[in-house]
Formats: structure tokens, C-alpha cells, sequence
């Protein structure tokens, strides 16, 4: 059986490979998928931990955390779309209207 | 047995007349602003009669409590009044020609802007020369002392759109605090001393404690400060610079003010405190060097001036020079004699020459007038009593009052004597003067040709809160006889001023001075330790005051001639100088050359404090308290610390740029931050 640890250190990579992606990418669909990223290597430590203890709610947790990201891929994906009509340009860096 | 006089009424009568007038008066008619006013201080004058009617069936000093004021462990204070002999007399002055220049001032103020303001600042005036006057103990006094300060810089300044007058009452004011801080520190000393400021207390206290014979004892420190705040009120070298100034003021506060109520304020506060000044000899020596000095300075300097009110104020401080010379060789009943009558004749005095004023149309300059005899005819008479009254002539009250004064000197060193004497002369020459080129003469005015300019000192039209200072009705038509509502007082305060005197006849003139003792009680107390200091009274004497004459009414009657010889040699001189001769005081003074050049610019008094202490004092303030302390320490403090919390603000700001990914990054480096803290405290 491959060691909890192992499991681990391969999520905080993933979930650390989202964090740079997020901070330095520009395009926003890239950010986005940072985003996916994240949560994906938080998953990831969350069913390992179930398989660890022999607990379900790891595991249900995860299904919650599927559920919310599809839905925010639905809105997401649309509100990208959109600022790419209005603004035709991808780039986060000029959709910057909030800025001071 | 004692009745229940309510002496708490009487002052409190003209602060409601004040407050009436002063919150409704703006839309009152000037009729009733007139109505409220003289209702209100007649009605203090009426109170103070009922008072006096009843005062022979009291047990004097008669002390009535009102509220409690300050209770600070033993230390106690009221508002409690204070009557006997002494502050009936005042009262009844204060109040009596109070209400008579009340009268006045309505014919005086008619046209004038801020009637109704006029009024309340006199009701408040009254209000607080009577709580003054009534307090039973130093700290209400001082409460009145500082109010009545306050009324007379209200009015001092109450044309306060004229530049002059403005700081004619700044300078009233400031030369007060001066006083008023001797006094204080005599306060401080007197709680610290005796642990009260109560009358009674305080004098209780002094009396076993025997005369300072030594010097530089604690009454001597209390007398001579109570001296530094009596000469700042009253005038007195070297605080008197204010006075003439203060003559911008309307003529009658002039009148009531400055010349009968408030600046006797001083002579009364030493008399109040004749116990502590009979036990500090050093301390009344003072009193009496300092209103000789003054008394003899003020005329000279009265006998240059032209300005008609000029001569009055040169003169009033001159006379209170009398009524501390009075003080300081211990007749305090005669410096109170002359208080009364002072305030009599001085009074109208000033009344009289607001009269000429408002004839001639606002000229003050008594070179500009002349020959007003015939044409102001109940000006001229009234006036004439009050000169004779000044001058010392028998048998007008100022004649009683004055040869007291110079008697009781002569008592105590022929030296006051003397000066009081050459200062009675000049006093009558300087009088005569102006009742010569005022009322004598060719006219030499112009007020026919322009009549229609404003009176008083107003010839500009800024006066405050006037909408048209030439539109009033009697200044046309030339030089004319002023309303009845004047003249009525002119003639009230003309018989007293004729017959004041007379309820101090001297004993060598077949009188019995029932002034002198009328007030003997008040000043009884000093017959034993004050009297061992001189050596002088014997307890038989009828006299309460402690230089009995030893010398027979002969020699008393010898002085009198020579004081009445005085005043006739300067009616004479006058006469011969600006009747006769008119031409000839002008060459005199180019005779005297830069002497008189001294006297006619005041003796530089003036141009010296400016020197001396006014403009160290704004240089001072200027370079180390403004630019030093207030710009470098207070507002640099303030201005650093915001520029301080702008820098680091500013620096910090960037944090914030609205940028997303900064803030994503600020976030990653926070949860970092959190996560390595854990680790390492994982890892102890």
C-alpha cells in the first residue's frame, strides 16, 4: 500500500502548482484552470485521507466540492465569454476597471 | 428683631432690566427699552431708599445670606451681602446718580444705533457695581470688581467700528488685568493666611495682630497689593493710562463709569479693608504718596489738554488722587466724603459737557467753542455749580469734602498738605479754563455752518449698528438747549452738588460733621491697634478717626482760608489768562518751551509703556511664544504627525492597488506565513 504521505505531498504539489498558475498566468481561462487545480489537489488529500481512516465523508466532501466546481465552471466559462465580447481580450491584466 | 431686608433684590433688579433688554430689547421700540430700563434701575434706587429708611433700626454690619457658594473643607464662600454705613453710602450713590445719567442717557443716546444695547450694558454695569458694593466678602467683590471691568469695556468700546475706541477699550481692559492680578495674589495670601475671605472673618483675624511697624510683613504684602489692584481700577499712577482713553466712550458712561461709580470702586476696597491698611503703616504710606503724586500729575497734565472730556478725565484721576491721599493718612470717612460728592459734581460735570457736546454738534475740541452762555443758558448754570464745586469754593460741596482731606494731610506731614494744596490751585485753574473758553468768549465753532454732523465723537458715519447718525432730529438748527429729559438731571445733580457738602460741615465752620459720624462706626475698629501705632488717639475723642486735630478750630480755620485762597487765586488766574487775555497762554507755553511740550504729550507716559512694555511684549510674543512655541513645537507637532501618518500611509497603499493577483499573492504569502508559523511550532 503506497503511504498516506505520499498521497499528500503529491496534493500540496498540485495545489501549489494552482496557487503560481493563478499568480502568474494572464490569460483568464488559464486562471481558471489554476483554479480547478487547487481544488483538485484538495481532493485529492481528501479521499486519501478517507481511504487512510475508512471514512465516508471524505469522500462525500468531495462530491461537494465536484458539484460546486462544475457550477462555478457553468457561471464561470459564461462570465468569461462575456467579458471576452465586451472587452475582446482574455488579458486579466486590462480588465482592470476596479483599480484605483 | 433684625428685619428681612432682602438686600439680594437690589442688585438683582438691574440684571433682569439687563436681560430683559438685552434678549428682547432688538425688537423693542426705543420706548420701551427706555421704560424697562429706568424702571428697573429706578426701582434698585427705590429699594435702596426703603433700605436706608430702615437702616437706623438695624444692628450694623448687617450680614444677609443667600446661597451657599463654595465649601471646600474649611474654606467657605456665599453669596451673601454685606450692609453697613459704609456700602449704604455707596449704594445710595451708586444707585441715586445712577439712575440720574440712566435719565440722562435716554435724551443723550435717542439717535443713537444700539439703544437698547446701550441700556443693557449700563443695567448690567449697575448690576455688578452693586454686587461689588453689597459683597460681605473678597471673592463676590472681586466677582463684581471683574464685571463692573467688563461693563466699562462693553461701553468704553461701544462705538467698536471706530478703530480708536476699540482699542481704547482693549486698553481699558488690559491695564485692568494688571490691577486685578495684585489683587488676586492679595486674595491668595488672605485664604492662605486666615483660611477665609469673609469680611467678618478676615477682620476678626487682623484686629489682635498689631501694626507692622517693621515693614515687610504679610499685611503689608495684602495692603500693598490690594493697592496694585485699588490703582488699576481707579487710576492711579502708574495704572491710570487708561482713563482718558476711555473717554471715546458716550459721555454719560463717561459719566456714570469713569468718573462717579466705578472707578471709585478702588477707594471703597481700601476703605473695606482700612483694618489690614491701619496695620501695614508702610502700605498706607504708599496709598498716600501714590494719590498725592497722582492727584498733583494729573492736573498739570489737565490743564494742557483741549479736548473738553480730556480735562474731565485728567481731572477725575487728579481727584481720586484726593481720596487715596485721604486713605493713605487715614481719613478713609473723608475719602469717602469726597467719593460722594466727587460723584456728585463730577457726574455732572461730565453730564454738562455732554450737553455742550450735543450743542455744538460732536465738537469736543474746546478751542472750537466759546461763548456758549446765553445760548445753553441751564447747561451753563448747572455746569458753573459743578466748577465752583470742583474748585473748592464755599460753600459747594466739593469745598467740604477737600479742605477735610487737606486737613487730616496736614495732620500727617505738611508735605501731602502742601501738594494737595498746589494741586487744589491748579485744579481750579484748569476748571475755570474750561468753563471760560467754553462758556466765555467769542464763539470760535463752526457747528452753524455743518449742522447737521453727528454729535459726540462720531463725525464718521460708521458708528455701530446706526443706520444714519446725521439724521437726527435736535442736532439741526444750530447750537441749541439740550431735551428736557437731560436737563432734569443736570439740575438733580446740580443741588447736590450745591448742597452734598453740607452733611459734613466741620466742626470749625459750626457744623458736626454728621458724615464723618454717620460712617464712625464702620471705621471704629481701629482705634486699637491702629491707633497704637501712632500714638496719637485717645479713646475719648469723639472723633473716630485717629489724627484728631490737636490744634484748635483756630488753625483749622487758618487752612481753610489758605485752601479757599487757593481755589479763588486760580478762578483769578484763569480769569486773567483766558477772559482777559486769551492771547496770552499761547505765548506762556511757546515760553515754556519743551516743558510744556512734556505736559501737553502727557509726559510721554504713554510713548514709555510703549516702549517699555508693550512692544518687548509683542516682540516677545512674536518671536518666541508665535513663531517659537506655537509654530515650531505646537503646530509643527501636529503638522509632522500628519505628514508622518501621510508618508506611511502612502507607502502602504500600494498594498491595495486593485490589482487581483496582488491580492491573490498577498493571500498566498499570508496562508504561507501561517502555514510555516505551524510547521515551526510543530516542529519544537
Amino acid at each position: 500500500m503506497v503511504p498516506i504521505s505520499y498521497y499528500l505531498i503529491l496534493s500540496g504539489i498540485l495545489f501549489a502548482c494552482g496557487v503560481t498558475g493563478f499568480l502568474i498566468k494572464r490569460n483568464i481561462i488559464s486562471i481558471f484552470m489554476s483554479i480547478e487545480l487547487m481544488l483538485n489537489g484538495v481532493n485529492l488529500s481528501f479521499v486519501a485521507f478517507a481511504a487512510q481512516w475508512h471514512a465516508l465523508s471524505g469522500q462525500i466532501f468531495v462530491f461537494f466540492v465536484m458539484v460546486v466546481a462544475a457550477a462555478e465552471a457553468a457561471v464561470g466559462l459564461a462570465i468569461i465569454i462575456a467579458v471576452y465580447r465586451t472587452r475582446e481580450t482574455l488579458n486579466i491584466d486590462q480588465v482592470d476597471l476596479l483599480k484605483l | 428683631m433684625t428685619p428681612d431686608l432682602h438686600l439680594w433684590i437690589i442688585p438683582v433688579l438691574p440684571l433682569v432690566g439687563a436681560a430683559v433688554n438685552g434678549f428682547l430689547g432688538k425688537k423693542f421700540s426705543r420706548q420701551t427699552v427706555t421704560a424697562v430700563a429706568l424702571l428697573f434701575s429706578g426701582a434698585a434706587f427705590a429699594m435702596v431708599l426703603l433700605v436706608a429708611s430702615r437702616f437706623s433700626s438695624l444692628s450694623v454690619p448687617h450680614v444677609e445670606f443667600l446661597a451657599p457658594w463654595i465649601r471646600a473643607g474649611k474654606f467657605q464662600v456665599d453669596f451673601s451681602f454685606y450692609l453697613d454705613q459704609l456700602s449704604l453710602v455707596m449704594l445710595l450713590v451708586v444707585t441715586g446718580v445712577g439712575f440720574l445719567i440712566h435719565i440722562y442717557a435716554v435724551g443723550y443716546m435717542w439717535e443713537e444705533g444700539g439703544f437698547y444695547r446701550f441700556f443693557t450694558y449700563l443695567n448690567l454695569f449697575m448690576f455688578f457695581m452693586l454686587t461689588l458694593v453689597l459683597a460681605s466678602n473678597y471673592l463676590l467683590m472681586f466677582i463684581g470688581w471683574e464685571g463692573v471691568g467688563l461693563a466699562s469695556y462693553l461701553l468704553i468700546g461701544f462705538w467698536f467700528t471706530k478703530d480708536s475706541a476699540a482699542s481704547a477699550g482693549k486698553k481699558a481692559f488690559i491695564v485692568n488685568r494688571v490691577g486685578d492680578f495684585g489683587f488676586l495674589i492679595a486674595l491668595f495670601l488672605l485664604i492662605k493666611q486666615f483660611g477665609s475671605l469673609n469680611f467678618d472673618q478676615v477682620f476678626q483675624s487682623v484686629i489682635p495682630m498689631g501694626p507692622e511697624t517693621g515693614g515687610a510683613g504679610l499685611l503689608t504684602a495684602v495692603g500693598l497689593l490690594l493697592m496694585v489692584g485699588a490703582a488699576g481700577k481707579s487710576a492711579q499712577i502708574p495704572l491710570y493710562v487708561w482713563l482718558p482713553d476711555a473717554m471715546e466712550g458716550p459721555t454719560p458712561v463717561s459719566a456714570l463709569i469713569h468718573a462717579a461709580t466705578m472707578v471709585t470702586a478702588g477707594v471703597y476696597m481700601v476703605s473695606r479693608s482700612h483694618v489690614i491698611f491701619e496695620r501695614a503703616p508702610m502700605a498706607l504710606t504708599v496709598v498716600a504718596i501714590i494719590g498725592t503724586l497722582t492727584a498733583l500729575f494729573a492736573a498739570t497734565i489737565g490743564i494742557t489738554q483741549t479736548d473738553i472730556k480730556k480735562v474731565l478725565a485728567y481731572s477725575t484721576i487728579s481727584q481720586l488722587g484726593y481720596m487715596f491721599m485721604a486713605c493713605g493718612v487715614g481719613a478713609f470717612s473723608a475719602g469717602i466724603f469726597h467719593l460722594m460728592t466727587h460723584a456728585f459734581f463730577k457726574g455732572l460735570l461730565f453730564l454738562a459737557a455732554g450737553s455742550v457736546i450735543h450743542a455744538v454738534s460732536g465738537e469736543q475740541d474746546m478751542r472750537q467753542m466759546g461763548g456758549l452762555r446765553t445760548k445753553i443758558p441751564w447747561t451753563f448754570w448747572t455746569m458753573t455749580i459743578a466748577t465752583f464745586a470742583i474748585a473748592g469754593i464755599p460753600p459747594f460741596a466739593g469745598f467740604f469734602s477737600k479742605d477735610e482731606i487737606l486737613w487730616r494731610a496736614y495732620q500727617v506731614s505738611w508735605v501731602y498738605w502742601f501738594i494737595g494744596l498746589f494741586t487744589a490751585f491748579l485744579t481750579s485753574f484748569y476748571m475755570f479754563r474750561l468753563w471760560f473758553m467754553t462758556f466765555f468768549g467769542e464763539y470760535r465753532g463752526t457747528a452753524e455752518a455743518h449742522e447737521d454732523s453727528g454729535h459726540d465723537l462720531a463725525h464718521d458715519n460708521t458708528r455701530a449698528g446706526a443706520p444714519a447718525p446725521h439724521g437726527h432730529g435736535h442736532g439741526h438748527g444750530g447750537i441749541h438747549e439740550s431735551p428736557w429729559v437731560m436737563v432734569i438731571p443736570l439740575v438733580v445733580l446740580a443741588f447736590l452738588s450745591l448742597t452734598g457738602g453740607w452733611i459734613g460741615v466741620p466742626g470749625s465752620l459750626g457744623g458736626s460733621n454728621h458724615f464723618d459720624k454717620f460712617l464712625g462706626p464702620v471705621f471704629h475698629s481701629n482705634i486699637g491697634a491702629g491707633a497704637e501705632g501712632h500714638g496719637l488717639v485717645a479713646p475719648e475723642e469723639k472723633d473716630t478717626e485717629r489724627h484728631e486735630p490737636q490744634t484748635g478750630h483756630a488753625t483749622e480755620l487758618i487752612f481753610t482760608g489758605i485752601s479757599v485762597f487757593a481755589g479763588l487765586l486760580g478762578f483769578f488766574l484763569a480769569w486773567q489768562l483766558y477772559y482777559r487775555n486769551p492771547q496770552l497762554p499761547q505765548q506762556i507755553a511757546a515760553g515754556l518751551g519743551s516743558l510744556y511740550d512734556a505736559v501737553v504729550h502727557k509726559y510721554y507716559i504713554d510713548e514709555l509703556y510703549a516702549t517699555l512694555f508693550v512692544k518687548p511684549l509683542i516682540a516677545g510674543s512674536a518671536l518666541i511664544l508665535w513663531h517659537g512655541i506655537d509654530q515650531d513645537v505646537i503646530d509643527a507637532s501636529v503638522d509632522n504627525g500628519a505628514h508622518g501618518a501621510n508618508e506611511v500611509s502612502d507607502s502602504i497603499r500600494h498594498m491595495q492597488s486593485g490589482n487581483l493577483r496582488s491580492y491573490a499573492g498577498w493571500v498566498a504569502a499570508g496562508a504561507a506565513a501561517v502555514i510555516a508559523y505551524m510547521i515551526w511550532m510543530g516542529t519544537r
